[in-house]
């Protein structure tokens, strides 16, 4: 059976979706997922789907539940290169993905992952409600 | 309607016979139609042409206008309406410069009393008809492609998606928006996302001059789109009549920021973003 790699960088975990997803591969990833998001202690996923040209529902249900895994080990998940094609698909067929979190490519991904953790350092040490919420770069 | 051999070519024969006197009132009768707006001599250039082709196609025995010996009359035809379609004439001035022969013929064969003369002009004249809906198809026909041609150019033109700021894009809406523009629209704008990974998008409605369920229906679809792609959507440009639309429909944009110009919306987009922007100090003379 095909496996879809897990790479990790920093303090972030990279999976890149490239071949079509079936209840077996998404079953492997989603324990992959889990078991790495433990050993590492990340704190942040991103899946890449530049490469899926057909996102139904049974992915769109593998990216929520993915998500709602991550968010058990306090990992925040975002999905990032959905095209064009792929977004207009979705509406149009009324499926939203709730509870993802989207960017535009894998680096905006990893700098809305960055400014999370750092809101929540300021939240966990130093927040109050004065506090001036750091700006987007 | 069919010509018989024998019709053919004594129309045929007339026609040659009285060249100069069936060209010249016919030249006159479709100057009455096309009051001065072409000169006399294209249009004696244009008589003359289908003249020649008319009489050409008879001689080789053409019975009607569908007949193989008359396919370059029927281009002369084609070519005539096409022009005159392109010179904004209306379609009766068209097909009526067609139907012209008729005056001329009937002078012609006025002069001849014989018995069959009827009957000639009889036949003729459904040769005429035919050549003058032949001529009013083709000028349809051209007319429709030409609109075809100005609807696509104007998708084309309509639809500009700018770049406001470094990670900022806008799209000024210009016109009515249906499903086809709209979909056009949704396209570029979030294929503009991807190429520039812009995170932010305002969609500026000022040009817009209805604001109804289905265009709402429209626009908030595009902004769900672009949210499902990582970015961020914003309206801008709604002029108080439109604000009292939306309300009035119960068109809810739910938590999509709504400002009501593009420059209220670019420095929203600004302070998102940290962007801080502030008056230069004037320099003072020490």
């Amino acid at each position: 059976m095909e496996r879809v790699p897990i790479l990790k960088i920093g303090d972030i975990l990279l999976v890149s979706i490239q071949l079509d997803m079936s209840d077996q591969t998404a079953v492997a990833l989603q324990e992959d997922l889990a078991e790495r998001i433990v050993a590492t202690g990340c704190h942040g996923v991103i899946i890449d789907i530049t490469a899926l040209d057909i996102v139904d529902s049974f992915v769109g249900r593998m990216l929520s539940t993915i998500a709602s895994i991550s968010k058990v080990l306090d990992a925040e998940t975002v999905v990032v290169g959905m095209r064009p094609a792929v977004a207009i698909t979705l509406v149009e067929l009324g499926l939203s993905l709730n509870g993802i979190r989207t960017a535009l490519n894998v680096e905006r991904g990893m700098e809305l992952i960055a400014v999370d953790r750092v809101h929540d350092d300021q939240y966990e040490f130093e927040g109050g409600p004065d506090t001036e919420p750091l700006a987007l770069p | 309607m069919a010509l018989s051999a024998d019709e053919s070519s004594r129309l045929a024969e007339l026609l040659t016979s009285r060249a100069t006197q069936v060209t010249q009132r016919w030249t006159e009768v479709m100057a009455g139609q096309l009051r001065g707006r072409l000169s006399q001599a294209e249009l004696v250039r244009q008589v003359q042409e289908l003249h020649r082709a008319l009489t050409d196609a008879l001689g080789k025995g053409a019975a009607d206008l569908t007949a193989e010996e008359a396919t370059e009359l029927r281009a002369v035809l084609a070519e005539l309406s096409r022009g005159q379609a392109r010179q904004g004439f209306s379609a009766t001035e068209t097909a009526s410069s067609i139907f012209g022969l008729k005056d001329a013929l009937l002078a012609e064969l006025e002069a001849d009393q014989s018995v069959g003369t009827l009957r000639d002009y009889v036949a003729f004249s459904g040769l005429v008809d035919q050549m003058g809906l032949f001529t009013f198809e083709s000028f349809v026909r051209t007319r429709e492609s030409l609109i075809a041609d100005q609807a696509e150019q104007l998708l084309e033109l309509s639809t500009p998606v700018v770049k406001l700021w470094e990670g900022v894009v806008a799209v000024p809406l210009v016109g009515t928006l249906d499903s086809a523009r709209a979909q056009v629209v949704m396209e570029r704008l979030l294929q503009t996302l991807v190429d520039t990974g812009s995170p932010y998008a305002i969609i500026d409605i000022t040009g817009v001059p209805a604001v109804d369920t289905q265009v709402a229906q429209h626009i908030l679809k595009t902004v769900v789109a672009a949210r499902l792609m990582g970015a961020d959507c914003i309206i801008s440009g709604i002029r108080p009549q439109i604000a009292q639309t939306i309300v009035a429909l119960g068109i809810e944009f739910g938590d999509i920021a709504t400002k009501a110009s593009l420059a209220d919306a670019l420095r929203h987009v600004l302070r998102l973003t940290g962007v801080e922007t502030s008056r230069r100090q004037p320099r003072r003379e020490a």
